[in-house]
């Protein structure tokens, strides 16, 4: 296993606090939870419960109250950023899928996944390589030079997929991927996922409310006022 | 690293040459503001060269004979031509008023000239048709921009001349064109009173009992007569002859004839520096104006450009961009619509200059100068969409 991705995600008394005094809002009240890599465990859990505070804290774009947390070989947070460049760290440890692709519209599918490796520093023909190889083994090499407003959704969702993972990240946040999606393309981007995460060893979490996907993790998270449970699923074959 | 304002611009060029349309015709009128001014300045010039003065000699203390009224006897040349360091001098008068062509107007400068040929002080330098005014009265040589033709007639006061040559861009320093008509008629021209008021004066000089003495027989018909003649001109141009400078010429003319003399240089600062400088000021006000509003717009046009793309600058934020990277987005779409616009401002000005009824000039370095302004302006129009790019926050791009 690479050493980057050594402990997937691990997060110990996560707690973050909106506000101070009597209007203060505890939004996460001491969460844990582990995720190996080549794992994609699902978040679940009504509006308003703090699913999306837990992914913005993991995606280092807010900072927590306290706690403590692991992102593949490094800890990035224990009672305070441990990293200076938060900016690097998402670009390098960090994948996100969001419930739109958002894809960046002026540029095809290939500089859209190409855009994270030139980002860090490698040449554009390296870039455009790693992408195609990723837009292949996600089926849509052939929309290589399409643009996104070109993609049906299912097409646009892999694309973003892809440039979550052409990184090779030990971590994947996925944000309600496949609310926009009919069943048969939400499972397979679940399917996608997992089939990723097992080859890159990439830790995969999925917030989402949508039931036709729940029954395909093997573990769940639950999440209500702050606070996770965690409970087995049902880890049905997609 | 590929360009991400280029893709942008690429992707969405419609909307950029558009605007970048819009732009530049507005940054066409402010250099077709800038040619309005050079050709004022040009026009000046180009009334000095014509002239073919060396110096100008003219009333005492007064800025004549174009930013001020001058008034010297007209035998004043004969007294300078014979000083040492002149070539030759000749007396030149200047009006300018409405000229009758046919049942129309034309404003024009009209030039009284002792006739002559090339190359004699206050002719035109060269014509383009016809032969230079050699009879005393009558003949008119006229600039091409006044509309005139050979043979045809053109009307001062009361008096037809028929015009013999046509010369181009002999203008006045206001940019009316000029009607050469020979000196003694131009002198006319300028103090002839109509017939109403000559029999007037006559009356009321016969009946001034100081000029209608009893026992002084004549004295009545000599002051008439005095009142009659008009032995003035406006100024004597004077041409120097090799080796000599022109303030040692116009040194002993000043001492000794105790009149003005200004030199070429001093000349055009008059004109430059006091006769177009209330306009200079006038376009000089609206070419900040230009400047102000075009940078409103382009800040503008790139902070709406800019604040539709706020998804995309969080999605780009969160996948680990750089703020530097996102400001030269921007920025470089600022320059890049100011480079449209400058183009198609730069051409519009082109294909319109000559249409203006007076004379416009594009100089190539006000181009340059107008490039960089524009860049500038540009630069410091994109400074509140970066601002409002680095404002947001990657977390939009996150959930709700």
């Amino acid at each position: 296993m690479d050493r980057a991705h050594a402990q997937g995600i691990v997060i110990e008394g996560l707690s973050k606090r909106y506000g101070e005094g009597e209007t203060a809002v505890e939004a996460l009240k001491g969460v844990d939870m582990k995720v190996a890599p080549g794992e994609v465990v699902g978040l679940v859990g009504p509006s308003g419960s703090g699913k999306t505070t837990l992914l913005k804290c993991l995606g280092a774009v807010i900072e927590p109250t306290a706690g403590r947390m692991t992102l593949g070989a490094e800890e990035i947070y224990d009672n305070g950023w441990k990293i200076r460049d938060l900016r690097a760290l998402r670009r390098d440890n960090i994948g996100f899928v969001f419930q739109a692709p958002y894809l960046i519209p002026f540029l095809d599918v290939t500089d859209n996944v190409a855009l994270l490796p030139m980002l860090a520093g490698r040449p554009n023909g390296e870039a455009r390589k790693a992408a195609i190889e990723l837009l292949g083994a996600l089926d849509v090499a052939h929309r290589a030079r399409a643009m996104p407003s070109q993609l049906s959704g299912g097409e646009q969702q892999r694309v973003a997929i892809a440039r979550a993972l052409v990184n090779r990240p030990p971590v994947i946040l996925a944000d309600e991927p496949t609310a926009p999606l009919d069943s048969e393309r939400a499972l397979a981007v679940i399917r996608i996922l997992n089939q990723m995460a097992r080859q890159y060893e990439t830790a995969v979490i999925v917030v989402t409310h949508d039931e036709k996907i729940i029954p395909t993790f093997k573990r769940i998270y639950h999440i209500r006022d702050g606070r996770t449970h965690e409970e087995a699923g049902e880890g049905r074959a997609f | 690293m590929i360009s991400l304002a280029g893709r942008d611009i690429l992707h969405s060029w419609a909307k950029f040459v558009f605007t970048g349309v819009g732009l530049g015709l507005l940054i066409g009128v402010t250099l077709t503001m800038a040619g309005v001014y050079r050709g004022m300045v040009d026009d000046a010039k180009a009334l000095l060269d014509n002239s073919g003065a060396d110096l100008w000699v003219v009333q005492k203390d007064t800025l004549g004979p174009y930013a001020e009224s001058s008034s010297i006897y007209d035998d004043a040349y004969r007294g300078i031509r014979g000083m040492e360091g002149v070539a030759r001098a000749a007396n030149v008068t200047y009006l300018t008023m409405q000229v009758r062509r046919g049942e129309t107007d034309v404003r024009a400068m009209v030039v009284g000239v002792v006739p002559g040929g090339y190359g004699e002080p206050g002719q035109p330098r060269y014509l383009v048709a016809g032969r230079h005014i050699t009879r005393g009265h009558y003949e008119a040589v006229a600039d091409l921009s006044a509309g005139f033709r050979l043979g045809e007639h053109v009307q001062v006061r009361r008096n037809l001349y028929t015009v013999v040559g046509l010369t181009r861009r002999m203008v006045s320093s206001s940019g009316d064109p000029m009607v050469f008509i020979p000196l003694k008629d131009a002198q006319e021209a300028q103090f002839l009173k109509d017939n109403d008021a000559i029999v007037q004066q006559r009356r009321r000089t016969a009946e001034n009992p100081a000029f209608n003495r009893p026992g002084v027989p004549g004295l009545t018909d000599s002051v008439i007569a005095s009142q009659s003649a008009n032995p003035y001109v406006n100024a004597v141009l004077v041409q120097i002859e090799p080796g000599f400078s022109p303030e040692d010429v116009a040194g002993p003319i000043r001492r000794w004839k105790r009149l003005q003399v200004y030199t070429r240089s001093q000349m055009e600062g008059i004109l430059v520096g006091k006769l177009i400088a209330t306009s200079a000021r006038q376009i000089g006000m609206f070419l900040v104006i230009l400047a102000i509003v075009s940078a409103a717009i382009v800040a503008f046009i790139i902070y709406t450009l800019t604040m539709g793309k706020v998804r995309e600058i969080a999605v780009l934020k969160l996948i680990g961009t750089r703020n530097r990277t996102i400001a030269f987005m921007i920025l470089q779409q600022a320059v890049g619509l100011g480079v449209i616009g400058f183009v198609v401002g730069k051409v519009a000005a082109t294909f319109w200059a000559p249409f203006f009824p007076k004379y416009v000039l594009l100089e190539p370095g006000d181009a340059a100068r107008g490039f960089v302004a524009v860049v500038i302006i540009c630069v410091l129009a994109s400074v509140l969409a970066i601002q409002a790019a680095l404002k947001v926050d990657p977390a939009e791009a996150i959930g709700g």
